[in-house]
């Protein structure tokens, strides 16, 4: 049963901010569709009274919410390819 | 003084600590041996001199002064090149990070440098850590010591050769589905991944984080507890990061095996594992029994699913954390004229290597409309099910052995062209990840004249049990003291 054909992998390389050559499309179509026909087994298991499992264990990740240092704006801005101002730069999203 | 490179992290720290020798010196010598000895293994992506010779001098003046040596004093690590070591580039063997200075050092590195280590450099590693030979690295292939035709294993391949070479006793690695066990077990040397939670994951460039955990490589069992004591504890800069203190693991190193109940999951290894490593640990399961302990058969029935949770959990994982590399905060943008969604898909596109876009794909489309329940809530309630199978299987014993691979190292170039051959390779050390819990490769032997490794598993927090059955297991092996040929 194939699942994944050049459009599927089209369709989520878009969802993913990728772009792909026509050969990446090609191969990666072959090859995950042979990866997911492998993971098929698991359909086969019967999960209907199984919670999910996100993390390996209970995670306490709440504190006061008290303002603390961040990270030092110039530190930050210096590991961006483009900054100005103070601020990164990126291509003009709003028309006008 | 070249003698110096070879001793185990211990023996550095005795004689620094009787003053027989001065950090600088067993800097030196291990600089020099790197200088002479990397060119044919490539285990590294930068080596650190200056910086290095810098932090032990600054460690033997505190000695000077009359300073108590702190615990890992003068001994040279090696640090994966996906943790943050302050002052140096990380890359994350990724085209896409080429040049990044991250702003902040790794919990894990900074506890290491104020107990006295001495930071060599960054290894080599698969990009983002996706790969189990280091050949996705995006910058060079690292070889196996042992046999530099064959890869080392990865993702931490480049730590894994850098210890098995004696360019470092210790060596910084992180595990995510077995990156620190399978290479550790490739190049016959011991790694240790801790439970979920045990080492603060902050500094360290995520992959998948429900499953990541940084740990150490090292050729004795008696250096990893080292460095583990060093590493564990909490960390308020990871809320992830678990409560539990280090414990103290010398009554561990000399608790012995006598009375330990070795559980082997028989019917899970009945097919897919290689002869002579299968001989090598039927070999370590005796050697264990020689020394008091006792084997058992534990059912672990939801094992043979572990591949498909794996890789469409992590994956998942992976889809949503590297969709921070856009080109705008760190890293590379591609160049020209784009509009905002050019330049993600182009700086994506010419940064991304094809193992790191292929999870991307398989990950996004887990978690797509429409693919969403089949695949990646059915993989979360399948680690639900795997999860069960190991709080069971530790009631009948305290550590489970398998093989931590199916084969020895594979040839460099064997596996590339076929994704899934490279994922089934991972059979034995994803299911640690899955359920959280710690895993331990020791040395047990040469299967075809290349190392392979007995893998321990323990319930979550005891890595103190996993110490213990491995100091017992070196004491009455010698497997651990074969060094790769010249």
């Amino acid at each position: 049963m194939p699942r994944v054909t050049e459009e599927t992998v089209e369709h989520v390389a878009r969802l993913a901010r990728l772009s792909l050559t026509d050969e990446e499309r090609r191969l990666f179509a072959r090859q995950l569709e042979a990866i997911l026909a492998w993971a098929e087994s698991l359909q086969a298991l019967d999960t209907s009274r199984v919670p999910p499992m996100s993390h390996p264990r209970e995670v306490e990740a709440l504190r006061e919410d008290e303002p603390r240092e961040g990270l030092d704006r110039q530190a930050a801005l210096e590991a961006s390819p483009e900054a100005a101002d103070g601020l990164f730069r990126v291509p003009r999203v709003i028309a006008g | 003084m070249s003698g110096l490179a070879g001793l185990p992290a211990t023996e550095i720290r005795r004689r620094v600590a009787a003053r027989e020798v001065s950090c600088e010196e067993v800097t030196r010598a291990h600089l020099d041996r790197i200088a002479a000895v990397e060119p044919g293994i490539d285990a590294f992506l930068l080596v650190a001199p200056e910086r290095a010779i810098g932090a032990a001098r600054r460690i033997d003046q505190g000695l000077a002064s009359g300073g108590s040596p702190p615990p890992l004093a003068g001994v040279p690590v090696a640090v994966k090149d996906v943790l943050h070591v302050a002052g140096l580039p990380t890359t994350c063997g990724s085209r896409i990070l080429e040049g990044y200075r991250p702003p902040f050092a790794a919990t894990a590195v900074a506890r290491l440098e104020s107990a006295g280590a001495i930071v060599v450099g960054k290894t080599n590693m698969d990009e983002f850590a996706m790969g189990s030979s280091t050949e996705m690295s995006a910058f060079k292939p690292t070889r196996n010591p042992w046999d530099r035709d064959r890869v080392p294993g990865g993702s931490s391949g480049g730590s894994a050769a850098a210890v098995a070479a004696r360019l470092s006793p210790i060596a910084l690695g992180t595990d995510t589905g077995g990156s620190i066990r399978q290479p550790a077990a490739f190049c016959g040397v011991v790694g240790l991944k801790p439970t979920w939670g045990r080492v603060s994951r902050y500094g360290l460039v995520a992959f998948a984080s429900s499953l990541d955990q940084a740990g150490p490589l090292a050729r004795t069992v008696e250096d990893a507890a080292l460095a583990c004591s060093v590493l564990f504890g909490p960390d308020p800069l990871d809320a992830t990061s678990a409560g539990e203190p280090a414990p103290d693991f010398a009554g561990a190193l000399a608790g012995g095996a006598r009375g330990l109940r070795v559980g082997v999951p028989w019917p899970f290894l009945a097919e897919g594992v290689e002869a002579e490593t299968m001989a090598r640990f039927r070999e370590s399961l005796g050697a264990l029994e020689s020394a008091g302990a006792t084997v058992v058969e534990v059912p672990l029935p939801h094992l043979p699913h572990a591949i498909a949770t794996y890789y469409i959990v992590a994956t998942a994982e992976a889809s949503s954390n590297l969709a921070r590399y856009d080109g705008v905060r760190y890293g590379r943008r591609a160049p020209g004229n784009h509009d905002l969604k050019g330049l993600y898909g182009k700086t994506r596109d010419l940064g991304f290597g094809a193992e790191v876009k292929r999870r991307i794909i398989l990950g996004t489309f887990a978690l797509s409309s429409g693919y969403y329940d089949a695949y990646y809530l059915r993989a979360q309630k399948v680690r639900t099910l795997i999860r069960r199978d190991f709080d069971a299987a530790f009631a009948s014993c305290d550590v489970i052995a398998t093989p931590t691979t199916p084969t020895p190292a594979f040839r460099l170039g064997e596996k590339t062209g076929d994704p899934l051959q490279m994922y089934l390779a991972d059979i034995f050390t994803v299911p640690a990840n899955l359920a959280g819990l710690p895993g331990l490769s020791l040395p047990c032997g040469l299967a075809h004249g290349l190392p392979v490794g007995l893998q321990l598993l323990a319930r979550a927090f005891d890595e103190a049990t996993l110490l213990r059955a491995g100091a017992a297991y070196q004491q009455v092996t010698r497997h651990h003291e074969l060094a790769p040929p010249a």
